[in-house]
C-alpha cells in the first residue's frame, strides 16, 4: 500500500496533465457532436429527398464504422489527401463526427416525440418553420433528448480513450506511457481508472438532475 | 365580399374521395355550422381554409385573398384566420398568458407589454382572469380550450376556425365553452364550426351545412335542416344524433 501511495505521488502530476487533455477532448468533441448531430437531424427530418437521404447516408456510414477506425482514417489517411491534422485536432473531429450520429438520432427522437398538434396550432397563428422550430418544437424536444444527452457525455468522456490510438496525449496515453517505462501497470491502470472514475461522478451526477429536471411528464 | 369563400374544393386520399366538390361561402359576420358524420369530410373541409390540408382541386380563399399551402402568402392568411383545434393545442411549456401573447408577440412583433395588457384582457373576457400564469397543464379542459379561443382572438382575426371545439370536453365543461362562442357570435366574429352541438347550431347559426361522404347534402336556416330537414340522409343523422339510443 505504502509503495502504491509512494508511486501515485509519482505518477499523478503526469496522469493530470492527460486528465485536462481528456477534459479537453470530451468538451471539444462534445460541442462538434452537438452542433452536427442537430444538423443531420433537422436535414434528415426534412420534408424534401434531396435534404433526408444524404442525412440518413451520412448517420448510417458515421453509425456503421469503428470509432477507432475513423479516427485512424482522419489521423493517417487525411495527410496522404493533403489535410494535416496535429492527433488533438483529429481526435476532436473524429470522436466529434462518430458521436454526431447518435446525436442525431437522439435529436430526431425527441422532436419527433412532439405532438403534431402543436406544430399545427404554431401554423394556425402563423409562424413560419423556423420560429415553429425555435418556439414550439424545441422547448418540448429538450425534455426528450436532454437525460439521453447526459449519458452520451459520460460515454465520451470514456471513448476519448479511444484517442490515446492515435497518440493524444490523454489518461489513458499517459498510463501507457508510464506502464511502459516502469512496468508498474497495478499501480498505474489503477489510478488511470479511479480518475475517470472521478471525472465521470459530477456528469453522472448532472445526467440524473437533467433527468429529474426534464424526464417527467 | 365574402370573408371565406371554398369553391367546388376536391381531395382523395388514394381511391377515398374525402371532399368531393364542396361549395361553401361565410359573410362577414355570419356564423355557419357544419354537421355530419363521423367520416364525411367536416374537419378535412374546415382545414383546408387555412391550408392545414392541401386540396386537390377547386379554390378556396379568404377575404379575396387565395389559401394554398404551398405558397408563401399561407403565413400572412394563416395569421387572419383564427384556429380553435378539437384537443386545444396549447403550448404546454407556456402559461396561458404566453400562449395568448405568442401569436402577437413573435408572429406580428407586438411589443410585449402590450400585448401582454391585451392577453390579459382576452383571458379575462373568457373568464380566466384567475389564471394568466397557469400552465395548460394545471386547466380543465374546458379552460384549456377557453384559453385556445383565446389565443386565436389575440391576432384579431378576420374569422375563426372551430373544428369540434367541444368533443373532447367532459359533458359539465361543454357550456362554458359554448357561452364564449356565442358570446363572439353575438358581438359579430366570423365564424365556421365544425360541430356536434345541435343545440348550438339551433341557436347561434346563421346557416347550417349537413355533410355527408364529401358532399354537401342539405343546407339552409337552422329551422330548416334541424327541426324540418328534406332529405332522409339528413333526418336520418339528426335522429342518432338526438336519440342515440
Amino acid at each position: 500500500m505504502q509503495a502504491f501511495l509512494r508511486d501515485a505521488q509519482d505518477f499523478l502530476p503526469i496522469l493530470l496533465k492527460g486528465c485536462v487533455v481528456t477534459v479537453e477532448l470530451t468538451l471539444g468533441a462534445l460541442v462538434l457532436s452537438t452542433l452536427l448531430g442537430f444538423v443531420w437531424a433537422l436535414l434528415r427530418l426534412s420534408p424534401t429527398r434531396v435534404l433526408s437521404l444524404p442525412a440518413i447516408g451520412i448517420i448510417t456510414v458515421i453509425r456503421g464504422i469503428p470509432i477507432l477506425v475513423q479516427l485512424f482514417y482522419i489521423y493517417f489517411v487525411l495527410p496522404d489527401l493533403g489535410i494535416q491534422l496535429s492527433a488533438f485536432q483529429a481526435g476532436i473531429i473524429g470522436l466529434g463526427i462518430a458521436y454526431s450520429a447518435y446525436q442525431a438520432e437522439n435529436f430526431r427522437a425527441g422532436i419527433e416525440a412532439v405532438d403534431p398538434g402543436q406544430i399545427e396550432a404554431a401554423q394556425s397563428l402563423g409562424m413560419r418553420p423556423a420560429l415553429i422550430m425555435r418556439r414550439v418544437v424545441l422547448p418540448q424536444a429538450i425534455r426528450v433528448f436532454l437525460p439521453p444527452y447526459g449519458n452520451t457525455m459520460i460515454m465520451m468522456l470514456k471513448d476519448s480513450s479511444i484517442a490515446s490510438a492515435i497518440t493524444v496525449a490523454e489518461l489513458t496515453r499517459g498510463g501507457q506511457l508510464i506502464a511502459a517505462s516502469t512496468f508498474k501497470n497495478m499501480t498505474v491502470f489503477t489510478l488511470v481508472a479511479l480518475l475517470y472514475l472521478a471525472m465521470s461522478l459530477p456528469l453522472t451526477y448532472l445526467a440524473h438532475r437533467l433527468e429529474r429536471a426534464f424526464g417527467r411528464k | 365580399m365574402q370573408m371565406i369563400s371554398v369553391r367546388n374544393i376536391a381531395k382523395s386520399y388514394g381511391d377515398h374521395r374525402v371532399l368531393d366538390g364542396v361549395s361553401l361561402e361565410v359573410g362577414k359576420g355570419e356564423v355557419v355550422c357544419i354537421i355530419g358524420p363521423s367520416g364525411s369530410g367536416k374537419s378535412t373541409l374546415l382545414r383546408c381554409v387555412n391550408g392545414l390540408e392541401s386540396y386537390d382541386e377547386g379554390e378556396v380563399a379568404i377575404d379575396g385573398e387565395p389559401v394554398h399551402r404551398e405558397r408563401k402568402s399561407i403565413h400572412a392568411i394563416r395569421s387572419e384566420v383564427g384556429m380553435v383545434f378539437q384537443r386545444f393545442n396549447l403550448f404546454p411549456h407556456r402559461t396561458a398568458l404566453e400562449n395568448v401573447m405568442e401569436g402577437p408577440v413573435y408572429v406580428k412583433g407586438e411589443p410585449r407589454a402590450a400585448a401582454r395588457e391585451r392577453a390579459a384582457s382576452l383571458l379575462a373576457k373568457v373568464g380566466l382572469a384567475s389564471k394568466l400564469d397557469a400552465y395548460p397543464a394545471k386547466l380543465s379542459g374546458g379552460q384549456q380550450q377557453r384559453v385556445a379561443i383565446a389565443r386565436a382572438l389575440a391576432m384579431q382575426p378576420k374569422a375563426i376556425l372551430f373544428d369540434e371545439p367541444t368533443s373532447a370536453l367532459d359533458p359539465e365543461l361543454v357550456g362554458e365553452v359554448l357561452k364564449v362562442m356565442l358570446t363572439l357570435a353575438r358581438e359579430g366574429m366570423t365564424m365556421l364550426v365544425v360541430t356536434h352541438e345541435m343545440g348550438f347550431a339551433a341557436e347561434v347559426a346563421h346557416r347550417v351545412l349537413f355533410l355527408d361522404h364529401g358532399r354537401i347534402v342539405e343546407e339552409g336556416t337552422p329551422q330548416q335542416i334541424l327541426a324540418d330537414p328534406k332529405h332522409e340522409r339528413t333526418r336520418d343523422f339528426l335522429q342518432r344524433v338526438l336519440k342515440p339510443v
